[in-house]
């Protein structure tokens, strides 16, 4: 089997690539968003702690 | 046993112990990912019926697997946040809905793909694809519940009710082709003999990678949620330090 045949998935290409792609970017995405939420916790949590302490 | 447990559960050892946890979690998932997509996209052979189009099999029935996976995962410990208020539990449900939102999505969107050139169509009305759709609109919904309300511990019981009735749902999605005339395929994948060896094991690698993958993703987003609850000033500031 050579590339191009692979890369034709036996005229399949339109769909199973498409469908690979988007699996493989919506778990990319999903580490991207649960990171940035935790980051975004830490910062929130940093500003509340501020403002506490500026307070007392 | 329980004072092991409760310590476990206490948010400044939770939140050290899941950050140790993660990376057991993540390698070997990136790893039976990439074996699960090797082996999909060029070890296995094509399908006698279907050719090469059979191929989305590998990310489509993962999915689908994970998005009740993830359900019933979420619904447990929605369960056990009601029964034992358990705040921890209540954290797991609310970082396991929007992972299982997208691989609903996944699913259906895979089933689309492959739906078109197989069936002819990218969508039909049949009860296997209604109560799949059905299932995304109830992660949207404990979603949606749970920022809408104001108070989070309202907010959590709330959700977790929710949670708990959409478990209806799963039953009918799983014997939904055969209780009705369904255009979807019966499984293949649990029915012994419907698909040969090197056929099968890269949709088990791709389901063991996507549940640890799972795992880890819970993890993360479980550590912004125990942040997100904390009232107690000491140990965060330790912490954030850090």
């Amino acid at each position: 089997m050579n590339l191009a045949d692979f890369f034709n998935m036996g005229g399949y290409a339109a769909f199973v690539w498409p469908a690979f792609g988007l699996v493989m970017s919506v778990l990319v995405y999903n580490v991207w968003s649960a990171r940035s939420a935790h980051a975004e916790a830490r910062r929130a949590a940093a500003r509340r702690l501020q403002m506490e302490e500026n307070r007392s | 046993m329980w004072t092991w447990f409760h310590k476990l559960a206490s948010p400044p050892h939770f939140y050290r112990i899941a950050g140790k946890v993660i990376p057991w979690f993540s390698w070997p998932a990136l790893l039976l990912i990439l074996l699960g997509l090797y082996g999909g996209l060029v070890v296995a052979p094509m399908d006698y019926q279907q050719g090469e189009g059979f191929r989305i099999f590998y990310v489509h029935v993962p999915s689908a697997i994970m998005s009740m996976f993830v359900y019933s995962n979420m619904a447990i410990a929605a369960g056990i946040g009601l029964i034992w208020r358990m705040k921890l539990a209540h954290a797991v449900a609310a970082a396991s809905a929007p992972i299982g939102a997208w691989f609903t999505f996944c699913a259906l969107a895979t089933g689309s793909l492959w739906g078109k050139p197989m069936w002819g169509t990218w969508w039909v009305w049949d009860a296997r694809l209604t109560s799949e759709l059905i299932l995304l609109f109830l992660y949207l919904g404990f979603i949606a519940l749970r920022s809408s309300i104001e108070d989070p511990q309202r907010a959590d019981r709330a959700a977790a009710v929710l949670a708990l009735v959409g478990v209806i749902n799963l039953p009918i999605i799983h014997y939904s082709v055969v209780w009705w005339n369904s255009l979807h395929q019966g499984s293949t994948m649990f029915n012994p003999g419907a698909m040969s060896i090197e056929m099968k094991w890269p949709a088990l690698a791709m389901l063991f990678g996507f549940m640890l993958y799972f795992g880890a993703v819970l993890f993360v987003r479980l550590r912004a949620e125990v942040i997100r609850r904390e009232r107690n000033a000491t140990w965060l500031k330790e912490e954030l330090a850090r």
